[in-house]
């Protein structure tokens, strides 16, 4: 277990994040440079030079961090339309795709029943469903975590299995979850839970067992009961690994919801996607793609960011 | 025999494992009275940390038993509150923050929420520390941090201080300072100190008393050496005191002349 994990566990969330800003923040010194220059040759003009010098610095960061991605997106959407505008090609190009779908990319919020509904209706269903079976797994999967992480013999007991349970594959669980739920609703939310649940134990027991034997020691030294350990001790000292697991399974939850759906029907990303496969609106499936990753990379970045405003101050000791 | 304040008698210990037993420590005996300052000096592993842990509770002894007061020593507990080498500080709280838990646990019953925070304050002023309350631990410098263990463990009022070299990782200068204030806080408060170190000059200048072991495996207590200085001691003055010299010099040849570190270990 513990080969597996710690390679997860290492890059703590906090790590992740400045990850992007660093190029912008070294790019932005070249920059900052010529204006001290000019502020030592004359005085007077310091202010006016500082204040030009921080808008370079600004424009200069939203250059270097918001350019290269558009560029390559470009490059990309440019090559593609080349490519499918060939007569006879089986995919619409970009062009095509904008002229298709035109109708759902102005208007995600019409609403005619059923489930012809605007992509934002189907985003909300499918974030619906993750939202109840992720925070399921997020409250057992530390709970669990937990348990294995402090106890030697829940350890052994769970954590065979655990490491059994976790490779079936996410799709796998729905024949049986349908079987067991009768209904299409529970079963993707089961399927979410038992997806996102494992890296989030897993995770949350390294984390545990790695709490410092010296806070264990101030623990023993000031006598703290069991509960004013897990919340003065355990949680703090594991929420590094906690939000990576965390982290991990909101990705993981977004990868099985579209599949999910696509199998059990009714509102949502996921069948939307299929049901415009089975209309041959490729162009919809398109436009749901880039939703579909667009709102994935959100989920993302909001636990990312939660993990940072969680975790500061302890990262770095 | 009138029993001492903090007993520690005839305590054995040894770690087994898979198949072989390595004895670390073998009949240790020490008395220590009331207000005495003790360090104990000895090479690194010769189970100087693991008598310090005896005493604090953290580690059983295999046979043999520490009293304090009176009462047996068989758990940790705030009584013996010990200043860990590495500070051991809660990374996520605030300096105030971590005395204050130490003061919330102790007097959480005794003392009413003004009065721990009046302490908690006290404490930290005992160890200049009062201009960095809201700051985390990674935000200040190594002795800071250390400054902080010691309030926290002061704010205990335990009966013995357990200080496991507490200045080891520390520059020269930082720990010249906060050996200072260690023993200005001794004597305003007179506490009853145990002091691990590996530092002779750390240990005539603040000891009562300086207990030189022997190395492992098996380690026993070698030699005392009773430190009769006048306190208040001033380091630059006992630079050239007869006194001083002569303990110095007796520890030095305790360590290196007779109980040499063997590098095989």
């Amino acid at each position: 277990m513990q080969h597996s994990t710690a390679v997860k566990a290492t890059p703590a969330p906090r790590a992740a994040a400045p990850v992007s800003a660093t190029p912008a923040a070294a790019s932005a010194a070249p920059a900052a440079a010529p204006a001290t220059v000019v502020a030592l040759a004359t005085p007077g003009r310091r202010a006016a030079a500082a204040a030009a010098g921080s808008l370079r610095r600004g424009l200069s960061n939203l250059a270097t961090s918001v350019l290269p991605p558009l560029f390559t997106l470009a490059v990309l959407v440019a090559v593609w339309e080349v490519v499918c505008s060939a007569p006879g090609s089986s995919l619409p190009a970009p062009s095509a795709v904008l002229v298709n779908s035109w109708d759902l990319i102005v208007d995600p919020f019409f609403d005619n029943g059923g489930i012809d509904k605007g992509l934002f209706w189907h985003l909300l269903a499918s974030l619906q469903r993750v939202a109840v079976g992720y925070a399921i797994a997020a409250v057992a999967g530390v709970a669990l975590g937990v348990l294995v992480g402090q106890s030697v013999w829940a350890m052994r007991g769970l954590d065979p299995i655990f490491q059994v349970l976790r490779t079936v594959p996410p799709l796998a669980w729905l024949p049986l979850s349908l079987a067991a739920f009768r209904d299409g609703q529970p079963s993707a939310i089961f399927v979410i839970f038992i997806t996102a649940v494992w890296p989030i134990i897993i995770n949350t027991a390294v984390g545990v067992r790695n709490i410092p034997d010296d806070y264990r020691n101030v623990a023993r030294v000031l006598r703290l009961n069991a509960v004013e350990y897990v919340y003065t001790i355990m949680i703090p000292s594991a929420a590094p690994y906690i939000f990576t697991g965390l982290r991990i399974g909101i990705g993981l939850s977004w990868l099985a919801i579209v599949a999910a759906e696509m199998l059990i029907g009714g509102v949502g990303i996921g069948f939307f996607i299929w049901d415009a496969w089975n209309s041959s609106l490729i162009s919809d499936i398109i436009l749901a793609l880039i939703y579909v990753g667009v709102v994935g990379f959100l989920l993302d970045r909001v636990v990312a960011t939660v993990a940072r405003i969680v975790t500061r101050g302890t990262a770095n000791t | 025999m009138t029993k001492s304040y903090l007993s520690i008698e005839q305590v054995d210990k040894s770690f087994a494992r898979t198949g072989s037993t390595t004895e670390v420590l073998r009949k240790v005996s020490l008395g220590v009275e009331k207000g005495e300052f003790i360090s104990i000096i000895g090479h690194s592993g010769c189970g100087k940390s693991t008598l310090l842990n005896i005493v604090a509770g953290l580690t059983d002894a295999t046979s043999g038993a520490v009293l304090l007061d009176g009462g047996l020593v068989d758990s940790p507990g705030p009584d013996r509150a010990v200043v860990f080498q590495n500070h051991s500080l809660l990374p996520w709280l605030t300096v105030y923050e971590n005395v204050r838990l130490a003061v919330n646990k102790v007097f959480g019953r005794s003392r009413s929420a003004a009065e721990r925070h009046e302490w908690t304050l006290r404490n930290l002023e005992l160890v200049q520390m009062t201009h960095a309350l809201d700051k985390r631990p990674s935000e200040i410098s190594g002795g800071m941090k250390q400054r902080v263990g010691i309030a926290r463990a002061l704010a205990m009022e335990p009966k013995v201080l357990l200080l496991d070299e507490p200045f080891g990782a520390l520059d020269a200068l930082t720990r010249a300072h906060l050996q200072d204030q260690v023993m200005q806080i001794h004597a305003t408060l007179g506490n009853t100190v145990l002091m691990i170190t590996h530092d002779v000059d750390e240990a005539v200048l603040l000891s009562d008393r300086i207990v030189m072991m022997t190395n492992g495996p098996a380690a026993r207590i070698g030699e005392i050496c009773e430190v009769r200085l006048p306190r208040p001691r001033r380091r630059v003055e006992l630079v050239s005191d007869p006194t001083y010299l002569r303990c110095r010099s007796a520890v030095l040849k305790f360590l290196y002349d007779r109980h040499r570190l063997v590098e095989a270990a």
